[in-house]
């Protein structure tokens, strides 16, 4: 894996990331976290259930809730379920996931073994877009009750989308398909499937060892423990760091000369810099844990336009209304981030963002109003000055990451 | 289904292709939008107009409007 990432800004006392960067082999895991014990499935679900432990891909869902849902379903069908360690990080501005797979590997796979025990699986996989054959040389290290197979992604905004996902993992293309029923109870060849976000899964792995007190004596008491964050501030190398919920954004940000925050990556919020000074690190709004700072020489109305150039290419055209809807959308934006008249512009991308809302497959119509909506209410008084033909920018040097941009 | 069992109309999206059948089937509750695909209203469905609404389910030529329980897992 190419990241590169440093962590001279220590939060915590860590307790995914592998200290000083050095990847973690099976011997220097096990003597820093101690063995794994797998204990009877009912005792384990009970302690996630007392961590409070949520997903970390974005939507922060209950971990227990998705065990026992998937173990249901199993029961139900009487069909063995699958588990699925998602590794994706499709998000272009997010690497947490990789950098995790990369320092602290065991660590997933323990929290992946401990999932399938949990839920009964017969079928585990880790699907990845990158270091596949880094993952597959520490599994061959272990021991494990279940046989693991690494899945190589393409690179897609939603290859790492649950129903994408068992869909790729079936053998099928990497669509997102309609949710009825859920992956949770159709997924990997129909089978209850279970898709679990890594950084989640090494979570379960600590939790399993160390007990719910210790999960929460991170974080708040209503969302505890810790959680990976990608840092974008400008200027500095992009860092990933773990710090805990609660924890003041201006700790992870510098503010000064700061315009606003993107929180959340490009399904996110933008905020003004004054209100995410007010802001703490909150898993209702953290998306998969991207933090990006608009310095105020910066246009953000012309970045959310880049972004939303690149999130209409995304989307995977299946759906009327995304189909429609998220080019226009992104084509509008590319007339509001150019200086000059705007006639109803902004008029028609809220209408659009209306008709694409909750009209898809997936949720990436819903990310993408997000960020539209986000940007129209934070970048207003910028979107005026672009109107009267002016804008207050002074570097147009591109800010957030994109892959492949066309210039 | 259950007769009693309240249904709403799902659209699979990745199936739909903006026939438009069904909103001259079901006016009252489907119209479509500026490119041509359904606008339903998310309440149940009124029994009266239970047999229009399967009807409009066997007609789309792509199967995609769905009767779905209420309360059905997201
Ligand atoms: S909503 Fe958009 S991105 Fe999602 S499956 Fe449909 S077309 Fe693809
Ligand atoms: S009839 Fe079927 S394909 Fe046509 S608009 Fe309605 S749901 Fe879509």
């Amino acid at each position: 894996m190419t990241t590169t990432t440093t962590f001279t800004d220590v939060y915590m006392s860590p307790r995914l990331l592998a200290p000083g960067g050095t990847a973690a082999d099976l011997s220097t895991h096990e003597l820093r976290y101690g063995p794994l014990s797998y204990g009877d499935p009912d005792t384990l679900l009970r302690t996630v259930a007392e961590s409070g432990l949520t997903g970390r891909g974005g939507a922060a869902f209950p971990t227990y809730r998705k065990l026992v849902a998937v173990a249901d379903a199993s029961r139900r069908t009487g069909r063995a379920p699958v588990v699925v360690a998602n590794g994706a990080e499709g998000e272009p501005a997010s690497r947490k996931d990789k950098t995790l797979l990369r320092l602290s590997p065991h660590l997933v796979l323990d929290g992946l073994q401990l999932a399938a025990r949990a839920v009964g699986a017969g079928e585990a996989h880790l699907a990845v877009e990158d270091g596949a054959s880094y993952l597959e040389s520490a599994l061959a290290q272990r021991n494990d009750p279940l046989p693991v197979q690494v899945i190589r992604l393409p690179k897609r905004f939603l290859s790492g989308q649950a129903s994408a996902l068992a869909q790729y993992v079936s053998g099928n293309a990497p669509l997102p398909r309609h949710q009825h029923p859920p992956v949770r109870e159709r997924g990997v060849r129909k089978a209850p499937t279970l898709v679990q976000n890594v950084e989640t899964l090494a979570h379960l792995a600590l939790v399993a060892r160390y007990g719910a007190d210790w999960f929460r004596s991170a974080g708040t008491p209503t969302q505890p423990g810790s959680t990976l964050c990608t840092l974008h501030v400008p200027g500095r190398e992009v860092r990933v760091v773990e710090a805990p919920f609660g924890l003041p954004l201006n700790r992870l940000l510098p503010l000064e000369g700061t315009s606003a925050v993107l929180v959340g990556g490009y399904h996110g919020t933008w905020i003004p810099a004054a209100e995410a000074a007010q802001r703490t690190l909150d898993a209702g709004d953290l998306g998969a844990g991207v933090l990006a700072a608009l310095p105020t020489d910066r246009c953000g109305v012309t970045e959310t336009a880049r972004v939303l150039r690149y999130l209409a290419l995304q989307s995977a055209g299946q759906c009327g209304p995304c189909l429609n809807g998220l080019p226009r959308i992104a084509s509008a934006f590319q007339t509001l981030a150019t200086p000059g008249p705007q006639a109803n512009t902004r008029q028609d991308v809220a209408r659009w963002s209306g008709l694409v809302e909750g009209r898809g497959a997936c949720h990436h119509p819903d990310g993408t109003v997000r960020l539209v909506r986000s940007a129209l209410t934070t970048f207003a008084a910028e979107l005026d000055t672009h109107a009267r033909g002016l804008c207050t920018a002074s570097d147009a040097t591109p800010l957030l990451p994109i892959p492949n941009e066309a210039h | 289904m259950d007769q009693k069992t309240p249904q709403k109309i799902d659209i699979d999206w990745t199936a739909c292709q903006g026939h438009g059948l069904c909103a001259e089937l079901l006016p009252d509750h489907i119209t479509l939008d500026e490119w041509g695909y359904p606008l339903v209203d998310g309440g149940s469905i009124p029994p009266r107009i239970l047999k229009r609404a399967r009807r409009a389910a066997s007609d789309c030529p792509v199967l995609a409007l769905k009767l779905t329980a209420r309360g059905a897992p997201l």
